[in-house]
């Protein structure tokens, strides 16, 4: 039977004495079963407080140690590793919280200090069923595995692989570069987006470390930190990337013309179709939906026509499985469909774009030849820009989407500087968020180019004239909330600053990777403050927008910390991995197979021989699913086990016996 | 299910003088209740003082029987908290214990025990405001609900 334990009772300074008298509870301690000793101090995180738990463990000979302080998740670990300084498996020590869940929150003296004593009693009961369990280490594979090709998942991968990292990116669409190509100037400094960005993207074609894998798609991570599996499917291009030259003939000759998601429904493209001829690869692809041949099973003009014979219709999905130690998550985001804003007006008048859209108009490659013309060829005299459409608005995104203010600005510049100076623009905000490097300053600039902004939200976008000035043109109506009155802004041209969303398809690509979502939709990363670039999943780490809406810079810096993240595991090659997690016991198992179907990892089989459930350690997480509905108790989740979760809730029924108290009394 | 000779719960009237204050256990997940609840206490938003917690890593490894072994060492009423539905770290941990909850909410009156002393509720991590008053708002509605007299039940 164990025997001393030892309890330390920390006063945070006065964040935990100044409500708890952490004296009397580490009195209170000293008096209960298979205590040696109870001691408090003033901080027990510091390096006297951890050495006085070392000399104790060392003097005393202490089996088990219980530290009552702040949360566990901030000092578990530095008290486990003082423990096991001491010479302890650390897996013997037991940490309750009497600050976050104590001092700071209960209001009354003598309350807070018997809910600190009955909480130290609980943990005393549990600690005396710990066992001693060892971490395992594990190799990590050297090679990461980056997933989306935006400039986020560009620049992780170039980090990674210029280390000596193998990468192997996986890109859905038939080119990388993400929103980034669709633009053409980028705020604030307005160098062209295709100039920053194809050398990056042509330094991945070129890279040997970077194993580019278009359109591809993961769809099963199987294993643990330094040691996943995905399996990848890649679906048809219809055209061979190696014997393509990219001459582009094909796409000259194909006779089917639809309209192009890249030029956001602006231009058209043919069955055959290349976002630009920077894309890497430049490797055109053929679209099953549209292509004639892969419809109707004629035509084929393409195929006649290529001179490098590289046209393959009988190209067939494939799979392959990649070996990673560590996964990058890159996924981008997707912009709002402000259809449902139909006070707006998309999709109704045919003047009213799209933030996307109005920069393709801006493209020198896109449907306009770069210039920025209405549907009937003429330049607009006049145009009202309007931010935050879906962003910050509890009916669609309450969050603010970071970059529209800003694209407006460059919008303003663009149309000042392209239709000339004459040119009307109103911008309607809500207010200005210029918060970047350079930005305020480009903020300024434009001020001084003479464009209006008006603050407040417009509630419709409509096409009713009231007088001559407003006939044939789309009217704004708002409320000028500097002025406190009503306006009625007559254009020819409404382009939307439409918010930037979780992808469409966000929630089953983090089920794939085993990671969550928060409450915006976007990946969560493991910390809002500390931890912004890695997940609660060990080895999966979140690269630009997949976590939220971000500018370029940003992006990449993040993209940055989260292939730095990545570089460490894989530089260490080791992991060690923690032992908490399930075990059934062969003697009690029942062989009912219920667990089997519970574990969401796929971690337990069935033995025949024995016919008893067996878990594969290295592939269970310990969520305790199969533990919790273990109809015979054989499954349990070590460290979280029957015996010590029901030694827990005796301890604490000494504060929730039968025989109550009344409220404030010593609970003992 | 065979019928039982079902005992009423029976109203315990407290002491005089002393006014009822309910025990409370509950049992949350490290990824988002109790997270949450760190996050209320960083934020200093003051509590009914009759929860304690019990650090699970995931709802989906609560055994009913520590609900029950909760109840019967004299918690007037039990919490189970977790993740929302879709962002259990363990992909839908949350979902099992949801399952098994609602079976225990069933079963349970058969014993005498209301069903309103057992609570499944989703707090996310980033929701210490919500952990806040839901362990006002559950308080108080056991306080309203009254002790739990486990001696006089069948279960025993
Ligand atoms: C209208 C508009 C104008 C903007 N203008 C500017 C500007 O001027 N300056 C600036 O700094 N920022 C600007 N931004 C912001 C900029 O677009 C983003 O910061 C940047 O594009 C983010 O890059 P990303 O790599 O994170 O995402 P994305 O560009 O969205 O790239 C994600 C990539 O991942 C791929 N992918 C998605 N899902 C999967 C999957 N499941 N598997 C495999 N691949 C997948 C996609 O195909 C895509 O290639 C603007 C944004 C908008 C909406
Ligand atoms: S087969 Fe015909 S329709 Fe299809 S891509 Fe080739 S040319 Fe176009
Ligand atoms: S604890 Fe059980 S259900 Fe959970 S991962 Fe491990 S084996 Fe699977
Ligand atoms: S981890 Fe929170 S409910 Fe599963």
């Amino acid at each position: 039977m164990p025997s001393g334990i030892g309890v330390y009772v920390c006063h945070c300074g006065t964040n935990i004495a100044g409500r708890v008298d952490s004296e009397g509870v580490a009195r209170h301690a000293a008096g209960l079963k298979n205590v040696a000793v109870a001691r408090d101090y003033k901080f027990m995180c510091s390096d006297p407080g951890q050495d006085m738990i070392i000399k104790d463990i060392r003097e005393m000979g202490l089996t088990r140690v219980v530290v009552a302080s702040c949360s566990p998740r901030l000092h578990e670990k530095t008290f486990q590793k003082a423990c096991q300084r001491g010479g302890l498996n650390p897996f013997l020590f037991q940490m309750t919280c009497i600050r976050e869940h104590c001092s700071w929150v209960v209001a009354d003296p003598a309350e807070a200090t018997a809910k600190a004593k009955t909480l130290v009693a609980a943990a005393v009961s549990r600690v005396n069923e710990h066992e001693e369990l060892y971490s395992r280490v594990e190799a990590v594979h050297p090679d990461v595995l980056v997933v989306g090709g935006g400039i986020a998942g560009i620049q992780a991968a170039l980090d990674i692989a210029r280390s000596g990292h193998k990468v192997h990116l996986v890109e859905r669409g038939p080119s990388i570069g993400g929103h980034m190509t669709q633009f053409d100037k980028t705020f604030p400094t307005l160098d062209c987006a295709a100039c920053i960005s194809t050398p990056k993207m042509v330094a991945v074609a070129q890279e040997p470390n970077i194993n580019l894998m278009t359109m591809s798609e993961v769809v099963e991570v199987k294993g643990y930190v330094g040691n996943y599996t995905a399996r990848i499917r890649t679906r048809p291009r219809y055209i061979d990337e190696d014997r393509c030259t990219g001459c582009g003939l094909c796409m000259e000759k194909c006779p089917k013309s639809v309209p192009s998601e890249f030029e956001e429904g602006l231009g058209k493209r043919k069955a055959v179709h290349r976002n630009s001829p920077q894309s890497v690869p430049n490797t055109p692809v053929i679209d099953p939906a549209s292509c004639i041949y892969l419809v109707k099973g004629k035509c084929g003009a393409c195929k006649q026509n290529c001179p490098s014979e590289a046209v393959d219709f009988e190209q067939q999905e494939r799979f392959l499985d990649v070996q990673a130690g560590t996964i990058v998550l890159a996924t981008g985001f997707d912009i709002l469909d402000p259809t449902a804003l139909s006070q707006y007006g998309f999709g109704r008048y045919p003047e009213v774009y799209t933030g996307l859209q109005f920069e393709r108009l801006n493209n020198a490659v896109g449907p306009t030849g770069g210039k920025i013309l209405m549907k009937n060829g003429q330049a607009p005299e006049s145009v009202a820009i309007i931010h935050c459409v879906g962003s910050r608005d509890k009916n669609h995104h309450a969050y603010c989407s970071r970059v529209c203010c800003m694209y407006a600005l460059k919008y303003d510049h663009l149309i000042k500087d392209k239709v000339g100076h004459h040119a009307r623009v109103f911008n309607f905000y809500i207010d200005m968020r210029c918060f970047g490097k350079g930005y305020e300053e480009f903020y300024r600039r434009v001020q001084e180019e003479g464009v209006t902004f008006i603050r407040g939200r417009p509630s419709e976008v409509t096409d009713q004239s009231i007088s001559v000035e407003e006939d044939g043109k789309l009217v704004v109506l708002a409320e000028d909330t500097l002025l406190g009155r009503p306006v009625r802004v007559a254009v020819d041209m409404v382009v939307l600053c439409t918010a930037m969303q979780p992808r469409r398809d966000a929630s089953e690509v983090a089920r794939i990777f085993g990671v969550s979502c928060g409450q915006d939709g976007f990946f969560l990363e493991e910390h809002p403050k500390l931890g912004p670039v890695s997940t609660a999943t060990d080895g999966i780490f979140l690269a630009g927008t997949c976590q939220g809406p971000k500018d370029i810079p940003d992006a990449v810096a993040h993209a940055s910390g989260g292939a730095g993240q990545a570089l460490s595991l894989a530089a260490r090659g080791q992991v060690s991995i923690s032992p908490t997690v399930s075990w059934i016991n062969p003697d009690i198992c029942i062989g009912c197979k219920m667990c089997v179907g519970l574990c969401a990892y796929s971690a337990i089989e069935f033995d025949e021989r024995r016919r008893v459930c067996v878990i594969n350690e290295a592939m269970c997480k310990g969520c305790g699913s199969c533990a919790g509905h273990c109809p015979s108790g054989a499954a349990q989740v070590r460290h979280f086990n029957e015996k010590q979760v029901f030694a827990e809730l005796e301890g604490l029924s000494q504060y929730v016996s039968p025989v109550r108290q009344p409220a404030g009394a010593d609970a003992t | 299910m065979q019928e039982l000779n079902v005992m009423p719960e029976t109203q315990n009237v407290p002491m005089p003088g002393a006014a009822f204050e309910p025990a409370i256990v509950a049992f949350v997940c490290n990824w988002c209740t109790y997270t949450a609840a760190d996050l209320a206490g960083t934020s200093r938003m003051v509590q009914s003082p009759n929860v304690r917690l019990v650090r699970m890593m995931c709802t989906g490894m609560v055994d009913p029987k520590y609900i029950i072994k909760a109840l019967l060492g004299g918690a007037d009423a039990v919490l189970i908290s977790g993740c929302h539905p879709g962002d259990c770290h363990y992909i839908n941990g949350n979902y099992k214990a949801r399952r098994r909850v609602k079976l225990l909410m069933e079963i349970l009156p058969r014993f005498g025990i209301d069903a309103r002393r057992i609570k499944l509720t989703w707090v996310g991590a980033s929701e210490g405001n919500e952990f806040a008053a839901t362990v006002n708002r559950f308080a108080a509605e056991i306080k309203e609900l009254g002790p739990i007299d486990t001696r006089n039940l069948p279960l025993l």
